[in-house]
């Protein structure tokens, strides 16, 4: 189980990763939520996989999760909204005020745009 | 008083110049020269203590679990040095109200003055190394502003420069060395330092800290052969070059020697090098004085000379010879500033420094010309005069040490040589300025200065005959005491006395003046062989290699600077990876001895959802809405993971945050292009591809690497009391209202600044509409339809319904304010999707920001309150009560709390969809999508 939960949380991050890298700004914008996801995956496993274990205290002794990494993802999810809808905003807002969607605020050049402008 | 306010109220000083400087320039000095006044009285009254042997402290606690501390010590040294900072500094604050143009700005000089004068009080005054180091830094820094003074000429501009970069260089080094200092002492007390004398040499690090610490001091008291730059910093106003270079600033390097000689000296490393470096600074500087036409500049090279020999007798192998160092410290101190204060006399009334210039002005200014004599005679070491005693005892140390073992003669040898230069030099100031026929093209005609610019020149010159004729009465205490200071210990044997009898050093004094005479007579001869050599210009070399450097910096940083977002990431990344592979590779086995859970079909099947998922939203990233709807199956499986794996409140937390996320996406993808054009090269696909899979795999191993491991959790405290202490029995929701109640506070607070900050985008921004999808097809008619508008608003009460339910049981089962604001949003915003803006801002009227702002309020407001019951900031309380019908109920300050978590979730989540929504209905310009 442990594999498939490292290798679910890898693949994540991966795709996550190679979308921020995009040069617009919406699959930048899809990446950071896919990393988050991934992120919080991440932070939870570190109470270690419990499966039917309670969640709220009971009577007798039973085994229980984690709760500490709980709590601190539960408000990382609610953190990562407020940064992902911050991020969408401003891509809003930078396309609004400079006309295209790139992340460096301008379009990349055409390669031979680019070798005439080294060329002196 | 107390010894903390000698370096602070000269800090106070420093505005003093800036508060009186509308006043009249004579009012201005005097206030200037107030608080300094009053510090070297606090320092004089402290004298007689420290005189009689003891080290004053003072510090002002700042973190004591650091250690750090405001300190400062008073030994002899530290008071020889602030008398000199601090009497010097008095007289150059007069001397310059005179020497001054009123077109130069006062206040600005005397508050870079006063600055400098706090800065190297810090430096003598300072009992801990790092805070010295500081100190020494804010020298560098000030002694640059001073330089510069005069910024409209270049010369000031890039003498200052090289000042700096030398000086600040060789402070890195220094701090370097402070730091190995305090790595083998443990600990950064002077005191600490100096009483582990055995602990630093026989370490392993001696070699480094000796080296850099000399560095620093050797950069900064312009030692061979990083002599060049004081030279340059002649550029600066003759009062600063008064007190800078020849009282204060070239002196801290030596005070640093001086400060450390009972931990540092004593080796050959340490003699071998401070002795031939200071004996090859002593005749570089000698030799060089001669050929300088310029009057400060022969100055300058004599002070670098007399630095050398300071540093030549601190590199000694005997303790008289650490007497004779602190004893020329003093006597060069005097000297040399009223030298340049006669230098710069002569320059403001005569109008040159030109030595080709100046002749015969002994006629013209007779009184500054007998003064300037006398000091020049002092610096040639003429008897009845202060140079002369520590010359004598610098001569006689040379004739009894064996630094260089057999080869030690050589050093009274060139001890002499230098002494031959420096009668000549001497001769030359006296000579050439004041006699030696008429002044040839003077601008002005040289008169006698004002009345009081002569009386710092006098006071000083007056020292010097008096420590020359009654040594033993004027300054043996102090002299006893300071070199105590440098010992750390026993003071050799000495005698102050003026006569000594015939014996070697007197001879070689006869000699050196004999010498000395011979070369300034045939000066001719010396001067057309010197024109031979072609003149190395410092600044010339300097500059080039400044150049250079900066052309370097240029190019590293418009490669790594160029203005790329994607490429910054892409570095980062790649520099992030570097940063984990390493200490993972030293993780020598990837699973643990934690038992593994066996996989169920449930698991592999949400798993396989999971990564069709991710990858076709990675596949299909270029059509946007698509990898919109793969991202949400990630999303809901991840939620599903969450409940699978024992943590409901995760799990409903994350499946309202997806529903929320996936509309706001869908409402910003209306405004955005709906493809990504396709831009990556094939090249860059892999790339970004092999980064992504390196990070993914170490993000994966560590993870795995973790859950294998056994869990040693603080949590067993949660878990014990969340009933007891905190009255819930959902031990996550009582951590985040009660445990960790600050963090919660702090995390909604964020949230309510993100959404503020949203607001303030979405403000005023122009969009264009789009007309239609991206095929051109116009948008449906009919917007609301009427099944989701009836169906929505039945479920309205209900979805509210369930929202306080989960919020009021949040305390004891899974639920609670965060999940069921999110809840909240979600009702509601459903029916804004389903009615339409319009629709709800006339029957809903809620105005989100005070939503945020009275859910902040009331949150803090709760972690107040338990002020009022005298007990500290969020501390809950809880009470089980019994109403009839309703039966036991409990009532706790924590969902008051948590009451403030759900208005500012709910507040924040509808200020950003509600407005971001409001877009799609105001008037806009349509913009038709390119095909």
């Amino acid at each position: 189980m442990e594999m498939i939960y490292a290798l679910c949380v890898g693949i994540l991050t991966t795709c996550g990763i190679f979308l921020t890298l995009r040069g617009r700004t919406f699959p930048v914008v899809v990446g950071l939520t896919m990393l988050s996801y991934a992120v919080n995956l991440f932070l939870f496993a570190s109470g270690r996989l419990n499966v039917e274990a309670a969640a709220v205290l009971q009577k007798e002794g039973a085994a229980y999760t984690d709760p500490l990494p709980q709590a601190l993802v539960l408000t990382a999810i609610v953190i990562g909204f407020a940064m992902t809808a911050f991020c969408v905003i401003l891509a809003m807002r930078a396309r609004a005020d400079l006309g295209n969607d790139h992340v460096d605020g301008r379009l990349p050049l055409a390669d031979d745009d680019q070798a005439q402008k080294e060329k002196p | 008083m107390n010894l903390l306010w000698v370096p602070l109220l000269p800090l106070l000083g420093t505005l003093v110049p800036l508060l009186t400087g509308r006043h009249n320039r004579t009012v201005c000095a005097w206030m200037t020269a107030l608080l300094p006044a009053a510090a070297l009285f606090i320092v004089l009254s402290h004298a007689p203590a420290v005189l009689s042997g003891e080290t004053l402290k003072a510090s002002l606690p700042w973190i004591p679990a650091l250690k750090l501390e405001l300190a400062f010590r008073l030994d002899g040294l530290g008071l020889l040095f602030s008398l000199l900072i601090l009497g010097i500094g008095l007289l150059v604050i007069l001397y310059a109200r005179y020497y001054l143009s009123p077109k130069d700005s006062m206040n600005r000089f005397y508050s870079f003055l006063i600055l400098f004068m706090t800065a190297m009080l810090g430096i003598v005054l300072s009992d801990n190394l790092i805070q010295l180091w500081v100190f020494w830094e804010l020298t560098s820094i000030s002694s640059f502003l001073l330089i510069s003074f005069w910024n409209h000429k270049q010369e000031a501009r890039r003498g200052a420069r090289m000042a700096l970069t030398v000086t600040g260089a060789g402070g890195m080094a220094l701090l370097a060395g402070f730091l190995l200092i305090g790595q083998v002492v443990g600990s950064y007390q002077i005191d600490d330092v100096l009483s582990h004398v055995i602990q630093i040499r026989e370490s392993g690090y001696y070699p480094a800290i000796l080296i850099l610490v000399l560095l620093g001091a050797f950069t900064k008291s312009a030692q061979f052969p990083f002599h060049f730059w004081l030279p340059h910093a002649m550029a600066a106003p003759t009062p600063v070059s008064a007190y800078l270079h020849s009282a204060t600033m070239v002196k801290a390097g030596i005070f640093l020697m001086a400060r450390f000689y009972p931990v540092l000296s004593g080796t050959d490393m340490w003699f071998l090098i401070v002795s031939l470096t200071g004996l090859s600074t002593l005749l570089l500087g000698a030799y060089f004085a001669l050929f300088k036409h310029d009057l400060k500049g022969l100055l300058a090279y004599s002070t670098i000379s007399h630095l050398g020999l300071i540093t030549l007798l601190l590199g000694m192998d005997t303790k008289l010879a650490a007497v004779a160092a602190v004893f020329h410290i003093i006597n060069h101190a005097t000297f040399k500033a009223s030298l340049f204060m006669a230098a710069g006399i002569i320059d403001h009334e005569s109008g040159s420094r030109d030595m080709r210039q100046l002749n015969g002005l002994w006629k013209y200014m007779p009184y500054t010309a007998t003064l300037a004599m006398v000091a020049a005679s002092s610096m040639a070491g003429v008897p009845l005069l202060n140079g002369f005693l520590s010359k004598e005892m610098f001569f006689s140390e040379t004739l009894h040490q064996s630094t260089l073992g057999s080869l030690s003669w050589i050093v009274p040898v060139l001890a002499t040589c230098g002494g031959v230069f420096s009668v000549a030099y001497s001769l030359r100031f006296i000579h050439d300025v004041f006699f030696n026929g008429e002044p040839i093209d003077l601008p002005k005609t040289p008169h006698e200065p004002p009345r009081y610019m002569k009386l710092p020149v006098e006071i000083l010159v007056a020292l010097c005959l008096l420590v020359g004729i009654l040594p033993g009465y004027v300054i043996g205490d102090l002299l006893h005491s300071a070199s105590a200071a440098v010992l750390q210990g026993v003071v050799p044997e000495y005698s102050l006395a003026v006569w000594h009898g015939f014996n070697l050093p007197l001879a070689m004094s006869i000699l050196a003046f004999l010498g000395g005479l011979a070369i300034y007579y045939n000066r001719k001869v010396l001067f057309q062989f010197q024109a031979q050599f072609p003149e190395a210009d410092a600044k010339e070399v300097f500059e080039r290699g400044m150049k250079r450097t900066m052309a370097i910096c240029r190019q590293v940083h418009g490669w790594l600077e160029n203005g790329s977002l994607q490429r910054y990431l892409l570095l980062m990344l790649t520099f992030s990876i570097a940063l984990t592979a390493a200490p993972m590779m030293s993780l020598s086995q990837t699973s643990g001895t934690r038992a593994h859970l066996p996989a169920d079909g449930v698991v592999i099947t949400g798993a396989v959802l999971l990564v069709l998922g991710a990858l076709a939203t990675v596949i299909w990233h270029r059509k946007r809405m698509i990898a919109l709807l793969t991202l949400s199956i990630v999303g809901l499986i991840v939620s599903v993971a969450f409940a699978r794996f024992s943590a409901p409140d995760l799990a409903l937390t994350q499946l309202s945050v997806e529903v929320v996320t996936i509309i706001l996406l869908m409402l910003a993808l209306f405004f955005l292009p709906q493809r990504t054009p396709k831009e990556s090269s094939p090249h860059q696909v892999m790339r970004d591809l092999g980064i992504s899979a390196m990070i993914g795999g170490i993000v994966g191993t560590l993870c795995y690497a973790l859950m294998t491991r056994p869990l040693e959790s603080i949590s067993d405290y949660f878990l014990a009391n969340s009933k007891t202490g905190g009255g819930g029995t959902n031990v996550v929701n009582v951590i985040l209202v009660d445990f960790r109640g600050f963090d919660t506070l702090g995390e909604i607070t964020v949230l309510g600044i993100a959404a503020l900050g949203i607001f303030k985008l979405i403000n005023r921004m122009r969009l264009f509409m789009p007309s239609g999808d991206e095929r051109g097809r116009p948008w449906a008619s009919d917007r609301y339809p009427v099944i989701l508008a009836v169906v929505s608003q039945l479920l309205l009460p209900l979805a509210l319904l369930v929202s306080v339910y989960i919020f009021l049981r949040g305390h004891n089962m899974p639920g609670g304010g965060f999940i069921a604001g999110l809840i909240t949003s979600v009702a509601i915003i459903q029916q804004y999707v389903a009615h339409g803006v319009e629709f709800i801002k006339n029957r809903l009227h809620l105005n989100y920001q005070w939503l945020i702002g009275s859910g902040l309020l009331i949150a803090t407001a709760t972690g107040i309150g338990s002020w009022f019951f005298g007990k500290p900031f969020l501390t809950s309380w809880f009470d089980h009560f019994h109403l009839p019908l309703v039966g036991e109920f409990e009532l706790a300050s924590a969902m008051l709390f948590d009451l403030g978590v759900y208005l500012t979730v709910v507040g924040a989540t509808l200020l950003i969809l509600a407005n971001l929504g409001k877009l799609t209905t105001a008037e806009r310009p349509v913009h038709v999508e390119e095909p």
